[in-house]
């Protein structure tokens, strides 16, 4: 009888013989796998340590001290960062100050008072605008904002002189509009979507049974959303806000167009201005020696705040999510 | 504290006098007594809607000061459907339509300058989970009176009092600044009960509020009931007939039929006076529930 | 029957003078709670309208398909040389980030799962997509092309995939996860070996959600400029090899076009935007609908 089945004439004990076929594939597979899992842990460590190596040359010309000098001069070899490190941090914090109350306002708009049917369309809107690219960002604003800002920002000026504190935020406004206000609210615009859609996660799982009870005590519904949602979503919403500074910290493209170029230190919000990305992208084309090993060395400074900026942030998120999952 | 009883203490004799017929047939029987007191809630065909679909009709029926009124009926049947009517909480339920007239104290309930915020503050509502805030207890009593403006010094004492109205002041007196979600359950639902009783309410919603609780936790809020009926009207959804022929003064039954479409819809069959509606049931569909529940 | 019901002289249930403030205040918060959108949609709305504006004029086949002018002055000229190149340098980028990165989530979700090591790669994943493109820009100019010393097309694949690759594996892993464990079992149960259980059961039904979350990846990596800027070189002749010799996107056309004074750069900037946001769009909205369609089965299914 011409055997074509599948099982052997006599049935075999489960450990006999060799390893089956199956096994081998089962391993190497599995080998394979845990391998393009390792190229992401690769890849960063590789970033860290080649980039580390070619800032050298910048951090034992400089020695650490002077490297937060607030001189940076490339013609006379000074590269001291200072500047840029608080500039990159003035940017970044007007984004914020601008992106969080209005994502705030985004989130509770689509999770608490938009009519049910058209909220999907809505949270396609804001992912379209989060899909726009920076450069078309930058290249609008230079053609759209430069000229009513300027104004704007020589009106403010004017109006603040001889303010104690407002004339050293607002004095010397730059003529083109290109200044680190404007960097700073175009950043604001590009990190919005990304606050909102982490902001808007944490207020969904606000459990209804909170805010029923909070509804059936005679609250309003801004009381309710103060009372219960806020509470709620304290962690969630500082994560979101964490991961917003980062990716403003990284902005580079449509800050390097607007912001105005000017490495000296100074809290003119109206002037012009630099931040690390964008000096990079500005100057890494014609440096060479030890001016392309600091700009390299921004971008460690650069890969650096933003993974710490990065692990602070998912902690935070993290414990939210478990102190949540051990209440409901 | 008082034994829960059935409403026999507070309802006159039965009466041999005829049932007043409704115009849809349900019926409903005022004792004297009702003639003198206060109507609170005055229910006219009320139907409510989810998404376009009957959820419950043909609802009659007028809710009187200073009792219990126990909503009964099997699940899907529309008690808490028509509960929360009474405090508007289907105005934030998605797809919810209520029509027919709904008046409390002689006003339009739904009326187009009604503040919502202030018709909850005094008709409160207490939940069949208890869902007391992750605050203090404290916090948790609170919360109505600081939305309502109250100075700080007065706080403390509507805490107090609220919480002593809740029978829940003795355990929980020198543990207030602790987190409201350490309280056992049947705390939990006396807090929440608490909660609703510090906004000054004239009327408390109950929707099932032992359900989640163990018998001794059942009990003393039955208990408890019957000690707030003096000042507040109570009216409770139930699904537990024993507790509803102990606890309530007046009972409503609501069962659920299929219409012509084929869907299931819920309706008021009987409204009476507990004990009568126990003992004496006029409608065969209410005699059927009460009786295949006790066996 | 006489029954009393309370006589309301004044109503019961109108705001009480004092309670004004907090009907106000709540309305006040809903003004700006919507003001919030409005505000949102400004930006957008007056951006797409103003790029098609601008960009229109000079948008069409030919401009697609006309070579990139050598000055900046001169006026028309298309942006093959730019469209070529984001394709090009685009797919490459996805042909090793999406593969790469699928396996990865394999890994983790159905092997790894909650080992430390596992762990470890999840967390750095989600670190790594907030580390700025420019950085990886940085990272394959010192690796690659220092190396090589010259541009290519393949290193700008190189710097976007390394920025593609932390995304792909954090949205592959949530859909793996989405598959439901009975499939796997019911798998087991009929003697698939654990690789053929993913190839034929875990894979195929979290597909959508693994396509739609490369879509994005790949529209999100269309529009970077930074990690090319170094490693690409730039040209204005078209080069349809990705290996050899340097190449231009529009990403970077764009850049370079927004800061010239002449109105033909200009021009043809805004057109190359046209085509980036279309680009973009086109593959957000992709991805949306292969998310809709699916749930659509799904539920249709059940």
């Amino acid at each position: 009888m011409a055997t074509e089945t599948l099982a052997p004439a006599a049935p075999r004990n489960l450990s006999e013989g060799g390893v089956p076929p199956g096994r081998i594939s089962d391993r190497v597979f599995r080998v394979i796998t845990l391998a393009a899992g390792l190229l992401v842990l690769v890849i960063l460590g590789l970033i860290v340590v080649e980039t580390a190596g070619q800032a050298r040359s910048w951090l034992s010309a400089e020695g650490l001290g002077t490297i937060f000098s607030s001189n940076w001069d490339p013609a006379h070899h000074h590269f001291g960062a200072l500047a840029l490190i608080v500039g990159t941090l003035e940017v970044a914090f007007l984004a914020l100050l601008i992106a969080v109350p209005v994502s705030v306002g985004l989130a509770l708009f689509v999770t608490e008072v938009a009519p049910r049917p058209l909220r999907r369309y809505f949270v396609y809107a804001i992912d379209l605008l989060a899909a726009v690219p920076s450069v078309v960002f930058g290249l609008w604003a230079i053609h759209v904002l430069l000229q009513p800002l300027a104004d704007v920002y020589s009106s403010i000026s004017s109006a603040t002189a001889g303010i104690p504190l407002l004339d050293t935020l607002f004095g010397s406004p730059s003529r083109s509009g290109q200044a680190v206000m404007t960097a700073g609210i175009v950043v604001g615009i590009m990190i919005t979507p990304i606050v909102t859609a982490i902001t808007r996660e944490v207020f969904a799982t606000c459990p209804a049974s909170q805010k029923e009870a909070a509804l059936a005590l005679g609250a309003t519904r801004w009381e309710m959303i103060r009372g219960s949602i806020f509470p709620h979503s304290r962690s969630g919403v500082v994560s979101a806000v964490m991961i917003g500074f980062g990716r403003a910290v990284g902005e580079t493209i449509a800050v390097a167009l607007v912001v105005g170029s000017n490495q000296r230190l100074s809290a003119h919000l109206f002037g012009t201005g630099d931040t690390m990305a964008s000096i990079i992208v500005n100057e890494f084309g014609d440096a060479t020696g030890t001016w392309r090993s600091a700009l390299i060395g921004l971008g460690l400074v650069l890969l650096l705040l933003t993974v710490v900026i990065g692990i602070v942030a998912r902690s935070v998120l993290g414990r939210a999510e478990r102190r949540l999952a051990a209440v409901t | 504290m008082p034994e829960a009883r059935s409403g026999t203490a507070t309802v006159a004799p039965v009466l041999t006098r005829p049932p007043a017929e409704q115009h849809d047939g349900t019926r409903e029987v005022l004792p004297p007594e009702l003639g003198e007191r206060q109507i609170v809630f005055d229910l006219s065909d009320v139907e409510v809607r989810y998404h376009g679909v009957t959820a419950v009709q043909n609802v009659n029926l007028r809710i009187a000061a200073r009792e219990i009124t126990a909503f009964i009926g099997p699940s899907g049947c529309g008690k808490t459907t028509v509960l929360r009517t009474l405090n508007r909480m289907h105005d934030i339920t998605p797809g919810a339509e209520v029509r027919g007239r709904i008046t409390y104290h002689g006003e339009d309930l739904y009326g187009p300058r009604v503040d919502v915020a202030e018709v909850r503050r005094r008709i409160g509502m207490v939940f069949q989970k208890p869902n007391p805030f992750p605050k203090s207890i404290h916090d948790n009593v609170a919360y109505g009176p600081r939305i309502n403006g109250h100075k700080r010094g007065d706080i403390g004492d509507r805490v107090e009092h609220a919480l002593q109205r809740a029978a829940l002041w003795d355990e929980v007196k020198d543990k207030l600044r602790q987190s409201a979600l350490g309280l056992s359950g049947g705390q939990q639902q006396r807090l929440c009960i608490a909660r609703a009783l510090a906004v000054e309410p004239d009327v408390v919603l109950m929707d099932e509020p032992c359900s989640a609780l163990d018998p001794i936790a059942t009990a003393r809020i039955e208990d408890l009931m019957q000690e707030l009926k003096s000042d507040y009207t109570l009216v409770i959804v139930t699904h537990n007939m024993q507790q509803a022929a102990r606890a309530s003064d007046r009972t409503a039954f609501f069962t659920a039929e299929v219409d012509d479409a084929g869907r299931r819809v819920g309706h008021l069959v009987e409204f009476d006076a507990t004990e009568h509606l126990f003992t004496q049931p006029s409608d065969p569909r209410t005699e059927g529930y009460i009786t295949g529940r006790f066996g | 029957m006489s029954t009393v019901t309370a006589p309301a002289t004044t109503s019961l249930l109108q705001s009480r003078p004092a309670s004004r403030g907090r009907r106000l205040r709540n309305h006040l918060a809903t003004g700006l709670i919507i003001g919030s959108m409005a505000v949102t949609l400004v930006p957008l709305v007056f951006l797409v309208i103003f790029v098609v504006g601008r960009g229109g004029h000079v948008f069409g086949w030919h401009f697609l398909s006309t070579d990139i002018p050598i000055l900046d002055r001169e006026m028309g000229g298309g942006m093959k040389a730019a469209v070529v190149g984001t394709l090009l340098i685009t797919g490459g980028a996805t042909a090793m980030a999406v593969p790469l990165g699928v396996l990865g989530a394999v890994y983790l979700n159905e092997y790894g799962k909650q080992s430390r090591l596992a762990r470890f790669i999840r967390f750095l994943s989600e670190v790594m997509t907030g580390v700025p493109s420019i950085v990886m820009g940085l990272f394959i100019y010192i690796l690659w092309t220092l190396h090589f010393k010259s541009f290519s097309g393949f290193a700008g694949s190189l710097a976007l995939a390394c920025l593609m690759l932390p995304i792909v594996i954090r949205t592959s892993e949530e859909m793996l996860r989405l598959v439901p464990d009975e499939l796997r079992e019911g798998s087991y149960a009929l003697g698939s070996r654990k690789v053929r259980t993913i190839r034929t059961v875990v894979l195929p039904h979290a597909a959508p959600g693994v396509i739609s979350g490369a879509l994005l990846a790949v529209a999100r990596a269309a529009g970077e400029t930074a990690p090319l800027l170094f490693v690409i070189g730039i040209v204005t002749d078209t080069n349809s090899n990705l290996f050899h010799g340097p190449s231009t996107a529009l990403s970077a056309q764009i850049y370079k076009n927004a800061i010239s004074p002449f109105v033909g750069a200009q021009d043809r900037a805004y057109g190359a935007a046209l085509t980036l946001i279309l680009l973009v769009f086109v593959f957000t909205a992709l991805a949306r609908v292969v998310t809709t369609v699916y749930a659509r089965r799904t539920t249709a299914a059940v």
